[in-house]
């Protein structure tokens, strides 16, 4: 199993059914793909739409059904749709009830920074703000490290995307949660050792007297 | 309502006009409308839209043009030129969080001063704006933003230029179709009174001063 894989399985042991829940781009969207047969949750669009299908299959495209980075989508049977200003009504006013987010740093005390790299990467934050802000849960999807860095660290040195705090992190090595707002390891991926985790990890971990292995 | 030619509609345009453009990603984009944008050369706009789009789509067709001055949106990413334009100081560029975008155009169109939203609270977002505690959270006051055009995408107008829109084309549309002084509007089909019915209008008639006219 891929990291991604390990990441989307694990992210979609947290959804429940009657769930209303907005998968960001990248990692996030795998989500769907794992959501378990009995478990039934609507998925938010923020472009307007609630009820997103899979893609669709091969000449069934819509061009005026799409997500919010304007690939082709489906709508599932009862799906609706509307304007952004109702999109992020309910975004921020609490209605969804779990957002899937990527990171590129989230820190000890459970700040996340995804939407800009100063002098780099400056493409805009979207709807992350208003996610971050205004859901219920948010849980953020992402690797462990990127290109060796640590990607959980101390203190976010990258402009943060919200001053309120995640609830969870699913990486490929580890879950953590932010129990007294501290980073704290939750689970280990299969075949990974506490040691392990903690040797690649720049935040200080908070080790519970027993860390369970990941259920994917 | 008045029905009238591309041509005409964009002629009101001047250069320099503050602009709404609806469609997210290009979807729900009154690309007709952009199109003659382009022909007729309208410089120095001053745009606000969702995004950049990417370049020959929706309004990214402006920024291969090289018509904009300035663009309020809350996403570029997916357009290289439009990061090239901003990174070289030709645009300048507001990046603002979508939820924000919306609820700043719909207070303009409502008659609001601004919003109190608790998104960008002890972010870069909140770098010269006013904070302000209700019950104890913290809010940044969002003031409303206005257009001197509204160029709109529906999918069904009627006689009348009551508007309905299809599936994720609605995006921002509706919002900008009450925030703009003179709203131009393209659809899809354009349709007698009576088929779209009264409970399925989403942008009444009277706030649409200008529809363009099938060929």
């Amino acid at each position: 199993m891929d990291a991604q894989e390990i990441i989307g399985r694990r992210v979609a042991r947290e959804l429940r059914t009657g769930h209303l829940v907005n998968l960001g781009i990248g990692i996030p969207t795998l989500v769907a793909n794992y959501v378990p047969s009995d478990i039934k949750v609507f998925f938010q669009s923020e472009n307007g739409l609630i009820g997103t299908g899979p893609i669709p299959e091969q000449g069934m495209a819509h061009p005026l059904l799409t997500d919010a980075g304007g690939r082709p989508i489906s709508a599932l049977p009862g799906a609706c749709t509307f304007d952004s200003a109702m999109s992020f009504g309910l975004i921020r006013g609490g209605h969804v009830d779990v957002t899937v987010l990527g990171g590129l740093q989230v820190d000890a005390e459970g700040h996340l920074a995804n939407w800009m790299i100063p002098g780099k990467m400056v493409p805009g934050m979207g709807g992350a703000m208003d996610l971050v802000s205004g859901a219920k849960r948010v849980i953020v999807a992402m690797q462990h490290a990127a290109k060796g860095k640590s990607k959980i660290v101390s203190k976010c040195t990258l402009p943060l995307t919200s001053s309120r705090t995640v609830d969870l992190v699913v990486t490929d090595i580890a879950v953590i949660g932010f129990p007294d707002g501290k980073a704290t390891l939750m689970e280990t991926a299969p075949g990974v050792t506490v040691a392990e985790v903690m040797a690649v990890t720049e935040a200080e971990l908070v080790i519970p007297d027993t860390v369970p292995e990941m259920k994917i | 309502m008045k029905a009238i030619s591309l041509e005409e509609a964009v002629a009101m345009i001047p250069a320099g006009a503050s602009v709404m453009v609806g469609g997210f990603m290009g979807v729900g984009t009154p690309e007709r409308l952009l199109d003659e944008v382009v022909r007729q050369h309208k410089t120095g706009l001053v745009l606000i839209a969702n995004d950049a789009a990417t370049p020959g789509k929706g309004v990214g067709k402006l920024f291969d043009a090289g018509l904009v001055s300035r663009l309020t949106a809350s996403h570029i990413g997916l357009n290289p030129k439009a990061q090239q334009q901003m990174l070289a100081n030709q645009i300048a560029v507001d990046l603002i969080p979508q939820g924000t975008l919306a609820e700043r155009i719909r207070a303009g169109g409502c008659g609001l001063g601004g919003v109190l939203t608790p998104t960008g609270v002890g972010t870069t977002v909140a770098e010269g704006k006013r904070q302000i505690e209700i019950d104890g959270k913290a809010f940044l006051l969002e003031t409303a933003l206005r257009a001197q055009f509204a160029l709109v995408h529906a999918f069904l107008a009627d006689y009348l230029g009551n508007l309905a829109y299809a599936l994720t084309a609605r995006n921002f549309n509706p919002v900008m179709a009450m925030a703009a002084d003179t709203v131009i509007v393209t659809a899809e089909h354009i349709v007698p009174v009576g088929v779209i019915a009264p409970d399925h209008v989403v942008t009444p008639a009277p706030l649409v001063d200008y529809l363009i006219a099938n060929e």
